[in-house]
């Protein structure tokens, strides 16, 4: 009994430090955001109080100018955010296609070529993307995708070059049982009804889960986005828009604007990420076993 | 695993394997034509025109139509361009005057010349294809068999053809948006395309190995020393990312899965919000904070702990070391939900025998967990490694390279990496070439780690170990 007891005591202090430590992380994490928020709420009015950077955290007054000013119609930030979204929900519904087909094919279909074909898109995810920069670049000017055409130039290269990323997927379609394949082309079904049928909405959690990822990627896709848009303001995205408040604009005051921005943006995508959390979780850690 | 196992035992002599293939080709051309008839023979010229004559519709009307648009590219695009791909251009552009007359355009000429090889490869490709058809088909009409309908050739592309319906749309997407510009730019490498030399005002061309010759001369240029100083930084920066990132991640994982700890959800939700926010909104704002004018210094100079600002992004060595401080924010949640699926996989009764015995909880972690976990991530510890490598995000949007400094070239600062450095040198000094080099050398230390690392790691040299 009374080792017993040591036993319980020993674990009720060691859950004592555990939850310290736990609040101390918290309260790290959640800080830039607590942050945020509060700045966001500080206005850029001289009048009120200051745009830029201060040396205290709390503003004097709360005030809503920030926001009233990025729905206004002196800055681009709806276009912006219209621009993001946009790219966001067709790269989202693309890549997905992509994927499902590529992951089908090389989980499901033995054909001449298929071992050489994973290797060889082994080998080009080994080059850096920015590699090949300049040269994506005047292809899409060829077709005119550049500049006034950036938005829909940037989906189809966010969507071109998806399939390459089919590990995540592919590995749980390698855990869905092939026995269940089998009877259906016993049956009479052919590889197309299979995948459409069986395959697809058995793989509900890991198409949940590419379609988030592909939806996420456009909302912090500063580098390629800045450069196919250079100097056309209409067609930046919110990155890119935000980011040059940030660096160029910083010292007229665009700092408390930029986090109200952040926050309109983060709400909206942290919110659909939470619903959909589970599903991330469970593409997350399937992809890093398999490696 | 088991499928790259598997290619690796039959990858025997990969170069005698393709000769042997090329040679039975060639004699597959030559005996089709000697024991074909007339439509055979004549489909050497016409593509498809046997299976068309044989009512294959379908797959005659297919060969034909490679050839004719092969002919339309060539005659109408490609010869243009590939007959100046030896020099890249001769003439350049000049001003008259106030006109400008435009000369040969480098870029293009190197860009759509690759393609005409490209496409010259694939008509010979098409060709061999075109040939076997018209063998099988005359091979199963000699033995009184029947053609298939062409409803089921048609068909089969849903069903035991149905990978090629599948795969045409991604491959003809990654080979026009990855292929032909990694091609592109290696060949870039090998000419003098820089901010002297832009199309389509000037002409540029092949130079050789100068570029790279460049890279490894320990001159007055200082391009050499930049290269290495920074692929170190880049070297040390991937470690420290990657296992400070896994071990503390893990740390947070066992924490929160500790027996007894409540609102383990709202643990884990908190720490998941870096994730859910979008990297350069918290990137950025962070990168404020520890400014000189950033809330950490006014805060620790308002309470007195500081006299002055604490130059976390202009000393060189405190930038590096804030760089991965904050890596450490984005890192840890990331790692600590993959730890908390894995954790749960370990048997319970493993540690219950353990604490029986009279280990320690530090003993547990040290002899079970740590072994389990470092089996089992494995290869996705070798990924993230990769992954940190190129990891752009994180230095560009904290620092964008900075503290610059003097001593480096092309605009080098010491927190770029070598993805950053090329970006800086694709963006702001339009150095096509270096940047080409340096995007190689980046393939080449990707490639030498993964080949290294991977073959030594111990889920996929004993995969059995932990089953």
């Amino acid at each position: 009994m009374k080792e017993n007891s040591s036993i319980k005591r020993k674990r009720a202090i060691g859950n004592t430090f555990t939850y310290i430590a736990l609040v101390l992380i918290s309260i790290i994490w959640l800080f830039p955001f607590f942050g945020l928020i509060m700045q966001s709420f500080r206005s850029f009015d001289p009048a009120v109080e200051y745009g830029g950077m201060v040396d205290y955290l709390i503003p004097k007054t709360f005030s809503l100018d920030n926001y009233r000013f990025l729905l206004s119609k002196s800055t681009n930030f709806l276009l912006w955010y219209r621009n993001t979204f946009i790219i966001a929900v067709f790269v989202s519904i693309g890549q997905t296609i992509m994927i499902l087909c590529v992951s089908y094919a090389l989980s499901r279909m033995r054909f001449k070529g298929r071992e050489l074909l994973m290797r060889f898109w082994l080998i080009l995810g080994m080059f850096p993307g920015f590699l090949t920069m300049i040269c994506l670049y005047f292809l899409l000017k060829q077709f005119g995708l550049t500049q006034a055409g950036a938005v829909p130039g940037l989906i189809l290269i966010s969507i071109a070059s998806s399939g390459m990323g089919y590990y995540v997927c592919k590995g749980y379609f390698d855990t869905i049982p092939r026995a269940l394949d089998e009877a259906a082309r016993i049956d009479g079904a052919s590889r197309a009804k299979i995948f459409f049928i069986l395959t697809i909405p058995m793989a509900k959690p890991i198409i949940i889960y590419t379609m988030l990822v592909a939806f996420m990627a456009p909302w912090c896709d500063y580098v390629f986005a800045s450069y196919v848009a250079f100097g056309y303001d209409k067609s930046y995205n919110v990155a890119v828009g935000l980011t040059r408040w940030v660096w160029t604009n910083d010292y007229q005051g665009y700092f408390t604007r930029f986090c109200a921005g952040g926050i309109l943006i983060a709400v909206p995508v942290t919110v659909l990420f939470m619903f959909l959390q589970k599903y991330y979780v469970e593409g997350v850690t399937g992809g890093a076993v398999k490696g | 695993m088991a499928d790259s196992a598997a290619a690796g035992r039959a990858k025997k002599s990969p170069a005698g394997a393709f000769f042997s293939a090329l040679g039975g080709s060639i004699k597959e051309i030559g005996t089709t034509f000697k024991e074909g008839d007339w439509k055979t023979r004549i489909s050497y010229p016409v593509f498809g025109f046997g299976p068309l004559m044989r009512k294959q519709v379908v797959k005659g009307i297919a060969l034909l139509a490679c050839e004719l648009l092969f002919i339309w590219y060539m005659v109408g695009f490609g010869w243009n361009y590939m007959s100046k791909f030896a020099t890249l251009g001769t003439v350049a552009t000049e001003k008259k005057g106030r006109v400008t007359v435009y000369g040969d355009n480098s870029f293009l000429i190197l860009l759509f010349g690759l393609l005409t090889i490209i496409a010259v490869a694939a008509l010979i490709l098409v060709f061999v294809l075109n040939v076997r058809e018209n063998r099988r088909e005359e091979l199963l009409l000699r033995e009184g068999k029947a053609l298939p309908p062409n409803r089921k050739v048609l068909g089969s592309l849903l069903d035991e053809n149905f990978d090629k319906t599948l795969l045409t749309l991604p491959m003809a997407g990654i080979f026009i948006f990855t292929v032909l510009p990694i091609i592109f730019m290696i060949c870039v490498a090998f000419t003098n395309y820089d901010a002297q030399h832009q199309a389509p005002s000037n002409l540029f061309t092949w130079v050789g190995l100068a570029n790279f010759r460049e890279l490894f001369s320990f001159g007055s240029s200082g391009f050499s020393s930049t290269f290495f100083a920074v692929l170190g930084w880049t070297l040390v920066w991937a470690f420290f990312a990657t296992f400070i990132d896994y071990f503390l991640g893990m740390g947070v994982a066992i924490l929160i899965n500790r027996k007894g700890i409540r609102l383990k959800k709202l643990w884990r939700t908190v720490l998941v919000l870096t994730i859910a926010v979008p990297q350069f909104v918290s990137l950025l704002y962070v990168a404020k904070m520890f400014d000189p004018d950033g809330l950490i210094n006014v805060y620790l100079m308002k309470w007195g702990w500081i006299k002055s600002a604490i130059p976390f992004w202009t000393n060189p060595m405190l930038a590096r070391i804030t760089i991965v401080v904050i890596n450490i924010w984005i890192g840890i949640p990331y790692m600590m939900l993959i730890a908390t699926g894995l954790l749960m996989n370990i048997p319970a009764d493993l540690y219950e025998s353990a604490s029986l015995d009279g280990a320690t909880g530090f003993q547990m972690f040290r002899f079970i967990t740590l072994p389990y976990m470092l089996f089992v991530t494995g290869p996705f510890l070798l990924t993230s490694f990769t992954n940190n490598l190129n990891n752009f995000n994180v230095i560009f949007l904290l620092t964008r390279g900075r503290p610059q400094s003097m001593a480096m070239a092309e605009n080098a600062g010491r927190t770029d990496l070598l993805v950053t450095w090329l970006y800086k040198m694709t963006v702001n000094n339009t150095d096509y070439k270096m940047a080409a080099v340096i995007g190689i050398m980046v393939f080449v230390v990707t490639a030498v780690i993964t080949l290294v690392v991977y073959s030594r790691l111990p889920s996929v040299k004993d995969e059995e170990a932990f089953q």
